[in-house]
């Protein structure tokens, strides 16, 4: 994957006619959630993606949503893993190999994980929200020397909600510290019960050499990021990615904006401190 | 190995501890060592200490009649455990279970609040440091109530 801030550069007919892809694997991840690997059925269409970014994909006679990439795969497809919670959705967690669905992308900004190059990273996910980290996670793993203290901090409503766990041994042997936490449990549990921000009290690394990724559910991204700064963590090098609904994916219809910020254009990866008075605002 | 009085002043619930009150609070404390899977302490039983989590996790359970356990946090190394010392009637509202292999030092709640009566200062930065731990603990509660995993309708 290669990473870097720049958008691909697209053509206009890039950026709105969805290209035929085909899927390769569809593996259920959890219960409700799919991991898919596609491809594009023509290679021309394929476009280099950076972790964080997005595709649009779309179901033909069931709608288009916005979905991030979670991976590369082993061949030249994306993956995707996908949570079943409406119509669109639905459909794409019920593709089997060989369907063919609609993609135009990549869209949106990235993770700037090589701007911090050299530092502590912390990255904290809540639910579906570890989907556009786990680049990040495969990055730093690849680049392990590149960087000092990577600590992964990751929570789910129960155990049986966690994503991609049988990765997580491989993580460790990497030398990244892998929390995990869950909101509600029974005894056989005997990870951590509470909330994702509750872990970072038990994280080792250096605050003031820190640079964290943030992604889940907002309130748990707004909580995290000041238990953060309440830390010591330089707010400016705290990022986030918004994944507030979408329609268009390219700046025109407005689905998304928050305030002045466009999510699908200017993010949906921020800095805390561009988001955070806007994030606070309830009408927005 | 290290006396109790320096594992007190090392720990973080008691970082910034002036010496004379770490030597007067680890003179109510002892070293306690619980296999995986024994109460620390029992809902409705008297609560006579708290502890400091040096090693290892405790869930803080509770039993509703005819349901199964439920864990509604844990405490790890590095954290405290127990107030219900510090208050009449000084009673355990929940279960407290070693997850795993766990050390604490475990305070003897009546010596302290003797000690805190005795000397003011000494009570107030106790107090303080009860006070964040139970703000903090009470706005993580307030956010696992919001159930933030849940559908989106
Ligand atoms: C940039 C971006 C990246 C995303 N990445 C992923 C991903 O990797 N995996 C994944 O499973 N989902 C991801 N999503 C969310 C996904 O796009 C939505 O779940 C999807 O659009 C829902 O469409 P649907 O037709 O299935 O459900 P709908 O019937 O449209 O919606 C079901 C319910 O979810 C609400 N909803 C829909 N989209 C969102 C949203 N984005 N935020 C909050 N509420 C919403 C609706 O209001 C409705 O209540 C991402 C969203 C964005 C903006």
């Amino acid at each position: 994957m290669a990473v870097g801030t720049e958008r691909a550069a697209a053509s206009a007919d890039d950026v709105w006619v969805p290209r035929p892809w085909v899927v390769r694997s569809a593996t259920r991840e959890i219960g409700d959630t799919v991991t898919l690997e596609i491809e594009p059925r023509d290679a021309s269409a394929a476009r280099p993606v950076a972790p964080g970014q997005f595709m649009m994909l779309y179901i033909f006679g069931v709608g288009e949503v916005p979905i991030s990439v979670s991976g590369t795969g082993p061949t030249s497809g994306l993956l995707h893993t996908v949570r079943d919670v409406g119509a669109v959705t639905h459909a794409l967690c019920n593709l089997g190999v060989g369907d063919v669905l609609g993609a135009r992308g990549p869209f949106g900004s990235a993770w700037p994980i090589d701007e911090h190059k050299g530092c502590d990273v912390v990255i904290a996910a809540g639910g579906i929200g570890l989907a556009p980290l786990r680049p990040v996670v495969r990055h730093v793993l690849e680049r392990r020397g590149e960087y000092d203290d990577v600590v992964v901090l990751y929570g789910s409503r129960q155990p049986d909600q966690l994503l991609y766990t049988p990765e997580f041994e491989r993580w460790r042997a990497a030398g990244i510290q892998v929390e995990v936490t869950v909101d509600h449990a029974d005894q056989t549990w005997d990870g951590h019960i509470g909330v994702v921000p509750t872990l970072v009290r038990h994280a080792r690394f250096q605050v003031d050499e820190a640079a964290a990724f943030l992604c889940g559910p907002e309130v748990m991204m707004r909580f995290m990021a000041q238990e953060l700064v309440d830390r010591g963590v330089v707010p400016e090098r705290i990022h986030l990615s918004l994944e507030r609904n979408m329609k268009c994916a390219v700046g025109m219809c407005g689905r998304c904006q928050l305030g002045p910020e466009f999510l699908c254009l200017d993010g949906p990866v921020f800095p805390w401190t561009r988001v955070e008075r806007l994030m606070a605002v309830p009408e927005l | 190995m290290k006396d109790i009085g320096q594992m007190v002043a090392e720990h973080p619930f008691f970082e910034g501890l002036a010496a004379e009150h770490a030597t007067l609070i680890a003179g109510c404390g002892g070293l306690a060592v619980y296999d995986p899977g024994a109460y620390l302490a029992r809902a409705g039983s008297p609560a006579e200490h708290f502890f400091l989590i040096r090693h290892g996790k405790v869930a803080l359970e509770v039993r509703p009649p005819g349901q199964d356990t439920f864990i509604l946090d844990s405490v790890s190394a590095g954290e405290m455990m127990g107030w219900a010392w510090l208050y009449e009637p000084y009673v355990w509202q929940f279960d407290a279970r070693a997850m795993d292999l766990v050390r604490v030092i475990e305070f003897d709640g009546a010596c302290l609040r003797g000690k805190c009566e005795a000397d003011p200062a000494l009570g107030y930065d106790l107090m303080k440091r009860f006070a964040r731990v139970m703000v903090q603990r009470f706005v993580d509660t307030r956010l696992q109530l919001m159930d933030v995993y849940g559908s989106r309708d």
